[in-house]
């Protein structure tokens, strides 16, 4: 297996070190490393502002409990440093899926309650990265930050709230075209009392339960009725558990979520093969709505090592700058350099545009969006201008030889070099630090900048 | 042997690679064919805007039964007067600067403009207002298909979209939209100076414009790459631009500042769109306090809006510009419990320029809860729509734009409101 394609996907790249991992190991062993991290510590944020890792920059001290700026480049750090990448990498999958943005979070708990309630969050996504999605939608519907910011906490039985309900069949499981209004309608009396307290807690208010029957377009439970039944006050919060234990195993939800996990691991240019799809999803339904099993399917499989799909996902921006890090280097540069960069390619952590995450595809490369990611990739070349060089030391003597260097330092879909030659021998070689300097920087640049590297 | 894209350059068959660079004499020529200086913004109100809260139903009793916590009172509201059907209308206290403008006839407000089933999905809602397909939320964009029908080579400034993604109703089959949220960021910039940064900017340009035809993701985004490199030194002179009033300091009043800028420059941009979020008020809407969420929308929206008018009626250029708004869909009549309103369905439309015929066009519903209320949907829950927004697109594409709307839209809607 191509370990670098695989770490592209399951990761967020490679770095030298990763590949040394990675590299003695038979294809079923690196997939098993990915998969199975509980026993590789999660020890990496004891990393941050040690010598030898990427940088954070704060106009105080590092916060990142309780400031979102700190909170955005520790998740960054863990990106990028993280022995764990496929948990960190389904953290952000997750974080797109539950898109929940600090903002409003915010306003109502202050920047820093904000700030904690969305680590919280992330936490919860990331501890079940492969978990179960029955689990992680019982977790979000109890989540502090996801009920301020689909309305929960005013879900009461006089005025029931739709926002949850809605999005959590649309969005969250089955799909649009998946329900009626009067499901959205039924969905939020479920909910209703699944409110929170005054320091942001989530409490399940009895008294604040519409009592009476739900009745629903689908089944709800393993004898095919659609009915949730009235139930006293007390045992009501029964019904959310109820409901969420029939969507997560739903087979739109199935389809749904594991062509989901099509698009993000193997390909967005080529289509799944409806005969994988099927046999994804009914492996996790043959597993209770476990993604794990799910993941590790995909990893193994002919369609995920098929060389054809090698850099055929548009890379995230959160990918995008990761990436470059871990490829080009990160002694003396700070993740901080990042965050406004990252708002222009329309990616900015914690903040997703709206509750459908973000638009992914080719949607990430508009003009703006793309010159952001051309002078972010400037910036990190800049920063490792000497780094670059001195690492660059044995291929200073030609062009050709920076060109080899910088080409499998970086990795993309390139199909010849020729423009990279041309750019390297403008000038007589004479391979002087100051030239080394220029041109390895340069090509930093236009490689990380180029339409071939915005592919993983 | 796999087809790459040296290979057919190497064989001389340079036809296989595209390139969009423009010369720079082309935004003369599109100004020299007259006609076509008229401008377009469209402005999204994201989230579902309360068109009732917009334009209030003051004298129908219906309004306050409903909305006993955000009703806005009578005496508050800006009364602009009555429509067709008699029903008084007002503006909301804080759309102080846009009633100034509809007094002088320039501002139009159209009322229940939606579409049949329609969607209380966010992003279906988003989609089909995009596509003006109400059965498909799939598909290009109508501002982008109507691009598309532009003479070649399309100026790939020829739109210019103020947020950071490119929106659906712009994506186009074939002209792409540059996304520019800000000027000042709109640059190249390299790790080396001078002779060595050219060098890199004109290698980069290369890079994108060696297309390759077995790759069209790739090559989406080498087009991309070519369009910004193309378009950054016009976009460069509009950060000079000095306009004649002061816009607010957020990204709506900047972002409309930079439209009425790229419109001075005379840079050749036609199309322009513009957002500002917040409207999905389901909890704490609040449209009456100082800080409340809807009060803080409406100022925004009316200080942003108020100064781009002036300061387009200082240039000359508000002639040559047609502002039309819209929002994926308006909202429940009933307030909640959480004192806001959940998604609901049609939702009135703002029409804004110096040749706009202004006035209120098409009627407002009767908010009685009755289920055979003919203007509700819903079991007497939602606005029902009066007017197609298609038929609102066409008049824009064929009265305004000069276009085609039949052939945009897919469909005959030209029998929409006078507005233009």
């Amino acid at each position: 297996m191509d370990v670098a394609h695989l770490l592209r996907r399951a990761g967020f790249g490679a770095s030298s070190d990763d590949l040394a991992t990675f590299g003695s190991l038979s294809s079923a062993q690196a997939v098993d490393r990915l998969v199975n991290y509980d026993s590789i510590p999660d020890d990496v944020e004891s990393k941050i502002g040690q010598p030898g890792y990427v940088g954070t920059t704060s106009s105080g001290p590092f916060s990142p409990d309780t400031v979102i700026n700190d909170a955005r480049q520790r998740w960054l750090f863990r990106m990028v440093h993280s022995n764990r990448p496929l948990q960190e990498k389904m953290a952000l999958f997750w974080h797109n899926y539950f898109a929940t943005g600090y903002s409003k979070i915010a306003g109502v708990a202050k920047s820093d309650g904000g700030t904690t309630l969305m680590n919280n969050q992330i936490a919860f996504l990331r501890t079940n990265a492969l978990g179960n999605l029955r689990d992680l939608l019982l977790g979000i519907a109890k989540d502090p930050a996801m009920l301020i910011w689909l309305d929960g906490d005013s879900n009461t039985k006089a005025k029931p709230q739709e926002n949850f309900g809605r999005e959590l069949m649309e969005l969250f499981s089955r799909g649009v075209g998946h329900y009626t209004e009067d499901d959205v309608y039924a969905a939020a009396r479920v909910f209703t009392g699944w409110n929170l307290d005054r320091s942001f807690n989530f409490v399940y208010n009895a008294n604040q339960h519409e009592t009476s029957a739900k009745t629903f377009s689908f089944p709800i439970y393993p004898n095919g009725s659609q009915t949730i039944p009235a139930r006293a006050a007390s045992a009501g919060m029964q019904d959310g558990i109820d409901f969420i234990n029939a969507l997560s195993m739903h087979q739109e939800t199935a389809t749904r979520l594991v062509t989901k996990l099509y698009g993000f691991l193997v390909s967005e240019t080529i289509p799944p093969d409806p005969a994988f799809i099927a046999s994804l999803a009914t492996t996790y339904l043959n597993y209770g709505s476990a993604i794990q099993p799910v993941i590790e399917q995909i990893l193994l499989s002919p369609q995920f090592t098929n060389p054809a799909v090698a850099f055929t996902r548009y890379s995230w921006p959160a990918e995008f700058v990761v990436r470059a890090i871990k490829e080009t280097g990160w002694t003396g540069f700070s993740v901080g350099s990042a965050l406004t960069p990252m708002i222009n390619m329309t990616q900015q952590l914690y903040e997703p545009p709206n509750v459908a995450g973000w638009v992914l595809g080719q949607s990430w490369f508009s003009t703006g969006a793309m010159l952001a990611r051309m002078n972010f990739a400037s910036a990190l070349a800049s920063n490792q201008k000497f780094r670059l060089a001195t690492a660059a030391a044995g291929a200073r003597s030609s062009p050709q030889a920076l060109v080899s260097f910088m080409t499998s330092r970086l990795t993309a879909d390139f199909d010849s070099t020729s423009d990279l030659m041309s750019y390297a021998s403008s000038a007589a070689w004479t391979g002087s630090d100051a030239q080394v300097q220029a041109k390895a920087s340069g090509l930093a640049h236009l490689i990380l900048g180029s339409p071939e590297y915005q592919f993983v | 042997m796999p087809i790459t894209r040296r290979s057919f350059v190497k064989n001389g068959v340079a036809a296989f690679t595209v390139s969009l660079a423009v010369p720079r004499f082309l935004s003369d020529l599109a100004r020299a064919q007259g006609a076509s200086s008229r401008n377009l913004v469209v402005l999204d109100l994201s989230g579902g805007n309360d068109g009732l809260s917009l334009l209030v139903p003051y004298t129908d009793n219906f309004y306050y039964s409903r909305r006993p916590t955000l009703g806005i009172p009578a005496g508050s509201v800006l009364q602009i007067g009555s429509d067709t059907s008699g029903k008084a209308l007002g503006l909301h206290p804080k759309l102080t600067g846009l009633k100034d403008i509809f007094n002088q006839g320039r501002l139009a407000l159209i009322q229940r403009v939606g579409y049949e089933n329609s969607s209380r999905s966010h992003f279906a809602g988003t989609d089909i207002w995009s596509t003006a397909n109400p059965s498909s939320s799939q598909g290009t964009g109508w501002v982008g298909r109507y691009l598309s029908t532009l003479a070649s080579p399309v100026d790939p400034l020829v739109a210019w979209n103020t947020t950071g993604d490119t929106p659906h109703a712009l994506q186009s089959p074939s002209v792409s939209v540059a996304s520019i949220p800000s000027v000042s960021g709109y640059a190249f910039s390299s790790p080396n100076g001078g002779a060595e940064a050219q060098l890199e900017r004109s290698t980069a340009a290369t890079i994108a414009s060696h297309v390759p035809v077995d790759k069209a993701h790739i090559a989406f985004v080498g087009t991309t790459v070519q369009a910004a490199l193309a378009t950054l030194d016009r976009v460069a002179s509009v950060g000079s631009y000095k306009p004649s009033v002061t816009y607010p300091n957020n990204g709506f009043g900047q972002a409309l500042q930079a439209i009425a800028g790229a419109m001075a420059k005379g840079i050749a941009t036609r199309v322009f769109w513009v957002q500002t979020g917040g409207f999905d008020t389901h909890a704490s809407q609040d449209t009456t306090s100082d800080n409340g969420a809807y009060v803080k929308l409406m100022s925004t929206l009316n200080d942003g809006l108020t100064a781009f008018y002036s300061d387009l009626k200082n240039s000359g250029l508000i002639n040559e510009t047609l502002l039309l708004s819209f929002s994926e869909f308006g909202r429940r009549i009933s307030e909640n419990g959480s004192k806001g309103t959940d998604h609901g369905a049609a939702s009135v439309l703002l029409a804004m320029g110096g040749a706009v015929r202004g006035g209120i066009f098409g009627t407002a519903a009767s908010l009685n809860p009755d289920p055979s209320n003919p203007t509700l949907e819903n079991s007497g829950g939602d606005v029902h729509y009066e007017t197609d927004f298609r038929s609102v697109y066409a008049r824009v594409i064929d009265n305004w734009l000069g276009g085609d709307s039949v052939g945009v839209l897919g469909g005959n809607f030209k029998n929409g409101p006078a507005f233009v």
